[in-house]
């Protein structure tokens, strides 16, 4: 036997050394990530002067060259046009928001009474942030109070008609707070709507399954502006003589049904996403129908299909700007309704008032967003 | 041929709804309180809302002064805004009792629709635009222009009929829709911008040098806009009738807002008669309003004449001539009738 002598073992690890200069330091990242090859440079050199070719424009349109205070059109004209600025300006008029900007959230409810929107804003705050925060107790209590006592007292405060509360009838609603009402009932009312439509239509009893079907694919056949358009002006024709449903109500119902037949199918999709073990496991617990669906299925189909629930959610957000076309004023009915306003008529108060209603659509709809994917982290329970 | 009987039936439903609900209107309107009026849902001048969300405008200011008449009180008004495509439904199905809402009265309209037209508020048509720098004074001059138009309108076939029918050569440039065809006459892609005359003054508004472009005198079609109301209430259709001859009445009689109590110790028969002053005078309760209906419009509204101007005239943005709508003295064509 021979004894193999070993040169050399390393008893211990060496300490980690700082990366490469070429790596870690910016330029390093540059030529790594920007100027790798020669098709990499040229693209960046393209990217870049696309951008200093638009955005100090779009920034000068929009804040450096913009009016921020004025009382009526002169305001964003330029001299030529009878107006203040100099000849050649052109810039978003902010002054318009500005001016306009209580009609731009509460429509035309009278003036004095602007507190109450208010009220019912900071209530819905109040119920929505802390259902919103997963490790906040009573969620049971604070649903209750945000999908059914809420909406009921929202109704009371904002139409009025006792006590200090004047009447305010629903054609004098608009702007953001139309906006906010439509989707947060369509929201409220369309996703166990559409849970029960989407167990309905795979249930085994054939009158329901057939009913489900029936007003699946007929709502969801049918265009949404089809939808409000039979709401508003077809169903008075029906209707009894005398007998009239208020016209906001109408386009509520209307875009309610219309969210529930989506949610149905997106609702579908998770269910059938379940493995059949997970039924058979049920049901050999023992478990009624509405316990395993309770318990088991919703809880894991319901997750799966976050992101396509909150999709319709998005969606419907934004399809409520189609009321203006039946004559009710939305944020983007508004906001349009008040270009023929002859003291605002301006090249740039289209779109400026455009550029506002755009914005504003894309803070609520990119928190839904940011809120549903920290939904699915936090729910994630790496079964996938 | 059941199928024929199945829709006649729900047509003659539906239309016998549609004259239920209009039967004694003005019974109705003072049973609820207030007069509800199918508006524009926005056009500069005519329906807009101002800055606290109050609809104001020419349109507007005819469903108050109908509502001063009835109530001695403007403000009993409630207001159906409808688009191009709802406002016949919304009129029809009692959305509204009566439409103010710049629409054209034609026979089609006056017949098959089942509405009823007999006063026009605004003499409009279709008109022309020109740079003040092309040096144009008459839309005869324009032969060989390009013009600017908005496809598949009346407008554009008016157009074709008219260049036709003076032998002119046009350059047709046709865009889909009316911000597209701004932009194409902003940029100068055409000489000649047309479309109905009280658009092109709101249009003109949004150019960005309104004072180089002017609107031709010229009105190739004839777009004759007035209030409308169902058919089957002859006592209504009167009323809204007759709201639009006071207006131009007192006009023509110099009576205004400001001077119209003065004018009630006018010597003059007719102003008296129209003013509800004169003994014998029964021509308020014929109507089935009071004596004094005329006067409550012109104190709360003012005459033809102060509406136009509040509104659209030469004070405002909007710089409307009264051009066809000048009475029927002063060269125009608003002619009231007696009002005796």
């Amino acid at each position: 036997m021979t004894s193999i002598t070993t040169g050399f073992v390393r008893t211990d690890l060496l300490p980690p050394q700082p990366a490469p200069r070429e790596n870690a330091s910016i330029l390093g990242w540059v030529r790594a990530n920007l100027l790798a090859t020669p098709k990499d440079a040229l693209l960046t050199v393209l990217a870049v002067a696309l951008l200093l070719w638009t955005v100090p424009g779009m920034l000068n349109w929009l804040f450096f060259d913009a009016v921020w205070t004025g009382a009526d059109r002169t305001a964003c004209l330029t001299g030529a046009q009878g107006g203040v600025q100099p000849n050649g300006w052109t810039g978003a008029c902010w002054a318009f928001v500005g001016e306009r900007f209580e009609q731009f959230m509460f429509g035309r409810y009278p003036i004095d009474e602007r507190w109450r929107p208010m009220l019912v804003a900071a209530l819905f705050s109040l119920l929505l942030i802390p259902i919103l925060i997963p490790k906040v107790p009573y969620k049971g209590w604070n649903a209750l109070a945000l999908f059914v006592v809420f909406p009921i007292l929202a109704f009371f405060i904002l139409h009025g008609g006792f006590f200090v509360f004047q009447e305010v009838e629903t054609p004098l609603w608009g702007g953001l707070m139309v906006t906010l009402i439509l989707s947060f009932v369509g929201i409220a009312v369309s996703l166990p709507v559409g849970i029960l439509l989407a167990l309905g239509r795979r249930s085994q009893m054939p009158v329901i399954r057939t009913l489900c079907v029936v007003f699946i694919e007929v709502i969801r056949g049918v265009p949404l502006i089809t939808v409000l358009f039979m709401a508003n002006v077809m169903l008075p024709l029906f209707l009894p003589t005398g007998w009239t449903i208020d016209n906001f109500l109408r386009a509520l119902i209307g875009v309610a049904l219309f969210a529930s037949a989506y949610m149905a199918e997106v609702v579908r999709g998770g269910l059938q996403a379940i493995p059949k073990g997970q039924y058979e496991g049920a049901d050999s617990l023992g478990l009624s129908y509405w316990q395993k669906t309770r318990l088991i299925i919703m809880p894991q189909a319901l997750k799966l299909v976050i992101p396509g629930i909150v999709n319709t959610f998005i969606g419907l957000f934004k399809d409520t700007s189609l009321v203006s076309i039946i004559g009710m004023f939305d944020l983007l009915g508004i906001v349009q309704l008040n270009f023929t306003d002859i003291n605002w008529i301006t090249p740039v108060t289209p779109s400026t008032g455009l550029i506002f209603a755009g914005f504003v659509f894309w803070l609520f709809c990119f928190g839904m967003s940011r809120y549903s994917a920290f939904m699915e982290r936090h729910l994630d329970t790496g079964h996938k | 041929m059941k199928k024929t009987l199945l829709s006649a039936t729900i047509g003659a439903a539906v239309l016998g709804l549609g004259s239920a609900a209009s039967a004694a209107t003005l019974d109705d309107v003072k049973a609820k309180g207030f007069v509800q009026c199918v508006v524009n849902t926005g056009l500069a001048g005519f329906s807009a809302p101002d800055a606290s969300g109050n609809w104001t405008g020419f349109d507007v200011d005819y469903c108050r002064a109908l509502a001063a008449a009835i109530f001695n009180d403007p403000s009993k008004v409630k207001f159906t805004p409808t688009t191009a495509q709802t406002r016949f439904t919304a009129l029809q199905s009692g959305e509204g009792d009566v439409m103010f809402r710049n629409t054209t009265w034609t026979i089609n309209r006056d017949t098959a629709l089942g509405l009823n037209f007999r006063t026009v508020n605004y003499y409009d048509g279709q008109g022309f635009m020109v740079p003040k720098s092309l040096d144009v004074s008459s839309a005869l001059e324009l032969s060989g222009a390009a013009v600017c138009v908005q496809s598949g309108t009346t407008t554009e076939l008016n157009l074709a009929d008219y260049f036709k029918a003076n032998n002119l050569e046009y350059n047709p440039v046709v865009f889909e829709k009316l911000p597209e065809v701004n932009a194409a006459y902003q940029e100068g892609r055409c000489d000649v911008y047309t479309t109905d005359q009280s658009g092109l003054y709101s249009i003109r508004l949004s150019l960005s040098n309104p004072d180089e472009h002017i609107v031709l005198p010229e009105i190739i079609s004839k777009e004759p806009l007035g209030p409308a109301v169902r058919q089957g209430d002859d006592q209504w259709f009167d009323i809204v009738s007759w709201t639009h001859f006071a207006l131009v009445q007192a006009e023509e009689f110099g009576i205004t807002q400001a001077n119209v109590d003065e004018m009630k110790n006018s010597e003059n028969p007719e102003i008296r008669r129209l003013l509800g002053v004169e003994a014998d005078s029964k021509i308020g309760t014929d109507l089935g309003l009071d004596n004094d209906w005329a006067y409550n419009i012109i104190k709360h509204v003012g005459n033809y004449g102060e509406v136009f101007e509040r509104n659209i005239g030469m004070s405002t943005p909007l710089k409307i001539e009264r051009g066809l709508n000048a009475l029927w003295t002063k060269g125009g064509l608003q002619y009231a009738m007696p009002i005796r």
